[in-house]
C-alpha cells in the first residue's frame, strides 16, 4: 500500500550531485521544514507575490509586441474604426496586440488586472500588518521595504497604463506633467528633462518603457527578495491562540504542505485573473483613441491605487503664492505630497514612535489583536478614512453623476470630510476597541451565554453561562499592554522629576505612553481560575453608566520591557 | 488549527507507543515512525508534535529532527481515496482545458473585432478552467489526502549573544586597525576622489532635455496666424461661427499635426449673444486694462489649456457660460474674462488677442500675453 514513497533513483542521483558541489542536505532540511503558522490573513502578501509573477510572465509576453516609440504613423490595421488616424507606434502596436496577436487582449487585459491586485493585494496585506502590529520588533525592516513596494508599485503602475499612449493614459500624463512643473526650483527643470523637451515630445513613452520593463521591476524584485529572505530569517510572526508563545511558531512545514497550498494558491490567482481578463473588459484603449493634447474625455478616471493623488488635486481649493517673485503652485504641491506623505511617511514613522510612546523595546512575535491596541487601531482607522475619502473624491465627477449630487457639493463635502472623517474615526474606533475588550473580559469572566434559562428553586431565573474552555480562553488571554512610565510632572521622594518624562519631549512621551496604555484591564488572578472567581471584588461596578471605571492604565507603574534582549514569553504564565 | 481535535485521536496512539528505538535513517514505511521516549511531549500540546528543545531536557539536542514524527498516511483513507479520483478528474480537466487552450489558439483567427472576442473568450476560459483545476487538485490534495500535521518550530532571539557580539566587534576593530584605515591622507583623498564619481551619474544626465528657457512662456500664435477648426483644419470668418452661445475648439494654422505646438497653443473659441460678454480684463505687466479689443464681433478665445495641471479645458455649458475642465473640475466663468469660478485652477485661462486679416478670416493679434497651462517656478 505505501512503497510509493520511494525517491527515484535519478532524483536522489541529482539530489547526491547538488549536495556534494553546495553541501545542501542540512540547509535545505531547514527550509522544508520551515514552519508556516496558518490564517487567512497571511494569504494576502502571497497574493501580492504572485501577482507579481504574473506581471513578470504576462509583461515579458507583452513586450515581445510591444513597440515603446513616439513615431508617428497612419493606422491601416484590423480595427477599421481608426484606419487613416495619425497616431504613435506604441499606439499601433497596442491596437496590435488586442487585434493581431492571438491571445495579445487575454495576456494585455491580464496583465492590467494583476497590476491593479498588486496593488489592492499590497495595500491590504499592509493593512493586516499593521492592525495586527506585525511591524514591531524585530521586523520594522520589512515594513519599510514594503512601503518602498508600495511607492514603487505606484510609479509602475503610472508608467504601465501610459505606455499605449492612448487618450486617457495621455491626460493622466499630461497631470503628471503638470505637477512636475510646479516643483519650486527644479520642476520645470525636471519636467523638461524627463520629456527629452516640451510636453509631450516625442522621448516620454522610450524613457517609461525602460524604467517600467527594466528598472522599477528591478528594484521591486530585489526588495520582494530582501522581504522574503527576511521573513524566513526572522520566521513568522503568529497569531495569539493555545501553544502559541513568543518563543515558537506553529504551523504547516514548507514540505510538502505550504509548497502545495501555495502552488494552489497561485492557480487560483492566476485563474482569478485569467476569468477577469476573459469577461471584465479593462482600459480598452481602442475606444479612448490616440492621445492628441487637444482633445479628453469627461469622467477620465485613474487606475484605483491613483485615486488618492486625483482626489487630492479635486479637493485642494485654488492658493498660489508669490514667493520672492517665483510662483508656488501650492494648489498642485500639496495635494502632491501631502496625502501621500502623510500615509506613507506616518506608516514608515509609526513603528519607532510606538516604540518610542510605549518604551516598549521588547521582541514581539505574537500579534496583538487590532482591539487590545485602542490607540493603533484609531490611528489606523482615521488613516484609512483620510485615504477614502480622497479616494472617493477622485472619482467625484462619477458620483455626482450617478447620485445626482451637484459636483462642488460634493467637493466641499469632501473639503470638510477630510479634516472631520479621520478625527471621528479615530473616536469611534477608539470607543469600539474598548468596548470590545470589555466584551472580552465578559467571555473570561463569565463565559459564553448559552441562551438557557433556569430556574432557580427559590424561583429566581438565571441564564446558565458556559465557561470558556483553555483553546478559546488563550487568544482572549494573550492580550499585552504597554507598561505604563511615571505620571508627567511625578517626582521621586527627593523631589527629582523622573527622568522620562522631563522637558517637553519628555511630558509628551509620557501622555502618548498614558494613552497608549489605556486598557480594559483583566482580573489580575483571572487566568485558569475560570468563571467562579469572577464575581464580586475586582472588576467595577456592572451599572452600565460607569463604563469608564474599568478602562484605565494598565497595572501599575512597572520598569519598562528590559533593553535588546528582552524576549519575554507572552503566555507563560 | 481549528482542526486539530481530529487528528488528537489519531497521533495519540503512536505517542502511546514510544520505543526505544533510535530513529533510523529511513523509516520502513508503514511501521509506527519511532517516538522519542524523552522528548516526547507527555503535556499534550494538542497533538502537535514538539521540535527540538520543546523540553528543557532536550535543549541540547543538536539534531532536530530526532524528536519528529510526520504522520506519512491520510488521517482518514476513505476520504483520501474519494479525494485522490477527485484530484485526478481535476487535473485530467486541466489538461483538456489546457489542451483546448492550444486548440483555440490554433483554430480561431483574430484581425477583427468580433473575432478578437471569440478568441478572447475561448483562450480565456480554457486558461482559467485549466489554472483553476490546477489549484483547486492541489488543495484537495493538501486538505483531504495528506494528513493534517502542525509542528512546532522553536523561535531563537534575533540578538546575537554577548559572546558573539563582542567577538564580532573585536574581529572588527583588529581589521580597522590593520586596515590603517586612521591614516588621514588615504582616508581624505579617498574621499575627495569619490565626490566627483558620485555626481557623474547627474551631470551625465544632463542631455536629458534642453534648458527651459523661456519656451513656457511662449506659444506658437504669432500677429495674422490663422485660426483653424480642429478637425477640419479649415479657417473661420465671424460670420461663419455666428451661432451664438456655442464653442469649438482651435488651433494654430501650420501647426495642426505638432503636439508640442498644440499642448500650449489650442484654443476655445466661443461666440457669445451680444451684450452678455463683460469686458474682460488683464494684467498687462502690472497694469489692469480692458481686453475687449481682443474680442471679434462678440467672439472670445481662450486657452483651452488648464492654468491648474494643463488638462484641456473641454466642457462648456452655454446656459451658465461656464468653462469646466474634466479633470479636476476647475471652472472658469467665460463671460468675464475666464475668471476661476470654482476648483483648483489659480488663474483665469489666457486670453487670445483676434482680429481678422485681409481675407477675414480669424486671426491672432499676437502671441498669449501671459503663459498658458500649469503653474511654474520661474513663471513669477
Amino acid at each position: 500500500m505505501s512503497e510509493d514513497v520511494n525517491v527515484p533513483t535519478a532524483l536522489r542521483g541529482v539530489g547526491g550531485w547538488l549536495d556534494d558541489r553546495f553541501h545542501g542536505a542540512r540547509g535545505v532540511r531547514v527550509l522544508m521544514r520551515k514552519v508556516f503558522p496558518d490564517h487567512w490573513s497571511f494569504l494576502l502578501g502571497e497574493i501580492a507575490l504572485w501577482s507579481f509573477v504574473i506581471l513578470l510572465l504576462t509583461g515579458t509576453f507583452l513586450s515581445l509586441f510591444f513597440v515603446p516609440s513616439m513615431s508617428e504613423v497612419v493606422y491601416h490595421g484590423s480595427y477599421v474604426k481608426l484606419d487613416g488616424i495619425r497616431m504613435s507606434e506604441a499606439y499601433q502596436s497596442t491596437l496590435n496586440i488586442s487585434f493581431d496577436v492571438r491571445g495579445g487582449l487575454l495576456m494585455r487585459q491580464i496583465h492590467h488586472w494583476a497590476a491593479d491586485l498588486f496593488m489592492a493585494a499590497l495595500t491590504i496585506h499592509m493593512l493586516r500588518i499593521f492592525f495586527t502590529g506585525a511591524y514591531r520588533k524585530p521586523r520594522e525592516v520589512n515594513w519599510l521595504i514594503g512601503i518602498a513596494l508600495f511607492s514603487l508599485g505606484l510609479v509602475e503602475g503610472l508608467f504601465g497604463y501610459s505606455l499605449p499612449d492612448d487618450q486617457l493614459s495621455g491626460a493622466g500624463l499630461r497631470i503628471f506633467e503638470g505637477v512636475l512643473q510646479g516643483i519650486p526650483i527644479v520642476g520645470t527643470y525636471l519636467a523638461f528633462f524627463l520629456f527629452g523637451g516640451p510636453y509631450p515630445g516625442n522621448s516620454i513613452v522610450p524613457r517609461m518603457y525602460i524604467i517600467h520593463v527594466l528598472l522599477i521591476p528591478g528594484l521591486i524584485l530585489a526588495l520582494i527578495t530582501a522581504h522574503l529572505f527576511i521573513m524566513v530569517h526572522q520566521k513568522h510572526t503568529q497569531m495569539p491562540g493555545l501553544g502559541n508563545t513568543e518563543k515558537n511558531v506553529v504551523g504547516q512545514p514548507f514540505f510538502p504542505y505550504f509548497i502545495a497550498k501555495g502552488t494552489a494558491w497561485f492557480f487560483f490567482i492566476f485563474g482569478a485573473l485569467a476569468l477577469l481578463a476573459t469577461f471584465a473588459q479593462i482600459n480598452p484603449i481602442w475606444l479612448y483613441g490616440p492621445y492628441t493634447p487637444v482633445a479628453i474625455s469627461s469622467a477620465s478616471q485613474p487606475d484605483f491605487y491613483m485615486g488618492i493623488l486625483e482626489g487630492a488635486l479635486r479637493v485642494m481649493p485654488a492658493w498660489e503664492i508669490n514667493f520672492l517673485g517665483h510662483t508656488l503652485s501650492l494648489s498642485v504641491l500639496i495635494p502632491f505630497a501631502v496625502p501621500l506623505g502623510i500615509i506613507l511617511g506616518g506608516a514608515a514613522f509609526w513603528p519607532f514612535f510606538e516604540q518610542w510612546a510605549t518604551g516598549d523595546k521588547s521582541y514581539h512575535n505574537v500579534l496583538d489583536r487590532p482591539r487590545n491596541a485602542p490607540i493603533r487601531t484609531a490611528t489606523g482607522m482615521a488613516a484609512v478614512t483620510f485615504y477614502g475619502v480622497l479616494w472617493a473624491e477622485g472619482a467625484n465627477d462619477v458620483i455626482a453623476d450617478k447620485l445626482q449630487i451637484p459636483l462642488y457639493t460634493i467637493t466641499w463635502i469632501a473639503r470638510v470630510l477630510v479634516f472631520v472623517g479621520p478625527a471621528v474615526a479615530f473616536i469611534v474606533t477608539r470607543r469600539i476597541c474598548l468596548g470590545l475588550q470589555r466584551k472580552d473580559k465578559a467571555l473570561l469572566e463569565h463565559g459564553l451565554e448559552t441562551g438557557i434559562i433556569r430556574q432557580l428553586p427559590h424561583g429566581e431565573f438565571i441564564e446558565v453561562e458556559r465557561p470558556l474552555d483553555e483553546e478559546e480562553r488563550a487568544p482572549l488571554e494573550a492580550k499585552k499592554v504597554p507598561a505604563l512610565m511615571p505620571a508627567p510632572g511625578s517626582e521621586d521622594e527627593n523631589g527629582v522629576p523622573a527622568p522620562e518624562s522631563r522637558g517637553v519631549l519628555g511630558r509628551a512621551r509620557t501622555i502618548a505612553n498614558r494613552a497608549f496604555a489605556e486598557t480594559v484591564v483583566l482580573e489580575a488572578d483571572g487566568h485558569g481560575n475560570g468563571h467562579g472567581d469572577g464575581h464580586g471584588n475586582g472588576h467595577g461596578p456592572e451599572a452600565a453608566g460607569e463604563e469608564h471605571a474599568a478602562v484605565g492604565p494598565s497595572g501599575t507603574p512597572a520598569e519598562l520591557p528590559g533593553g535588546d534582549d528582552a524576549d519575554e514569553d507572552s503566555s507563560g504564565s | 488549527m481549528s482542526d486539530m481535535g481530529e487528528t488528537h485521536g489519531l497521533e495519540g496512539p503512536e505517542d502511546s507507543e514510544a520505543s526505544e528505538v533510535p530513529a533510523a535513517p529511513r523509516r520502513v514505511i508503514g511501521t509506527p515512525p519511532p517516538s522519542p521516549p524523552l522528548l516526547g511531549s507527555g503535556d499534550g500540546e494538542r497533538g502537535r508534535t514538539p521540535a527540538a528543545g520543546a523540553g528543557a531536557a532536550g535543549a541540547e539536542v543538536a539534531v532536530p529532527g530526532h524528536a519528529e514524527t510526520m504522520p506519512t498516511e491520510p488521517d482518514y483513507p476513505v476520504r483520501a481515496k474519494n479525494a485522490e479520483r477527485l484530484i485526478a478528474a481535476a487535473f485530467i480537466l486541466a489538461f483538456i482545458a489546457g489542451c483546448g487552450f492550444i486548440a483555440a489558439y490554433v483554430g480561431l483567427e483574430v484581425h477583427s473585432v468580433d473575432a478578437v472576442l471569440r478568441s478572447n473568450l475561448a483562450l480565456g476560459l480554457s486558461l482559467t478552467v485549466a489554472l483553476f483545476a490546477l489549484g483547486f487538485g492541489a488543495l484537495i490534495w493538501v486538505r483531504q489526502v495528506m494528513p493534517d500535521y502542525e509542528m512546532v518550530e522553536e523561535r531563537h532571539s534575533m540578538r546575537s549573544t554577548d559572546a558573539e557580539r563582542a567577538s564580532f566587534q573585536e574581529y572588527f576593530e583588529e581589521g580597522t586597525a590593520a586596515s590603517q584605515f586612521k591614516r588621514p591622507l588615504i582616508r581624505r583623498t579617498l574621499l575627495l576622489a569619490t565626490l566627483p564619481l558620485a555626481v557623474i551619474p547627474i551631470v551625465i544626465l544632463r542631455d536629458l532635455g534642453p534648458l527651459p528657457g523661456t519656451s513656457l512662456r511662449h506659444t506658437v500664435w504669432s500677429p495674422g496666424r490663422r485660426l483653424l477648426v480642429y478637425g477640419t483644419n479649415q479657417p473661420l470668418t465671424p460670420a461663419e461661427f455666428s451661432t451664438p452661445g456655442s464653442a469649438i475648439t482651435i488651433v494654430p494654422e501650420g501647426f495642426t499635426d505638432n503636439p508640442d505646438a498644440l499642448a500650449k497653443a489650442t484654443v476655445t473659441l466661443i461666440r457669445f449673444v451680444p451684450g452678455q460678454l463683460h469686458v474682460p480684463t488683464r494684467y498687462a505687466g502690472d497694469t489692469l486694462i480692458g481686453t475687449m479689443n481682443w474680442t471679434v464681433d462678440n467672439i472670445v478665445a481662450y486657452s483651452r489649456i488648464c492654468t491648474h495641471v494643463g488638462c484641456p479645458v473641454g466642457l462648456y455649458e452655454q446656459t451658465t457660460h461656464h468653462l469646466l475642465c474634466p479633470c479636476h473640475q476647475s471652472t472658469f466663468d467665460a463671460s468675464s474674462g475666464a475668471t476661476v469660478v470654482f476648483g483648483p485652477a489659480p488663474r483665469p485661462l489666457p486670453q487670445l488677442p483676434l482680429t481678422t486679416d485681409a481675407q477675414g478670416y480669424l486671426v491672432a493679434k499676437s502671441d498669449f500675453t501671459q503663459p498658458v497651462g500649469p503653474s511654474f517656478w520661474e513663471r513669477g
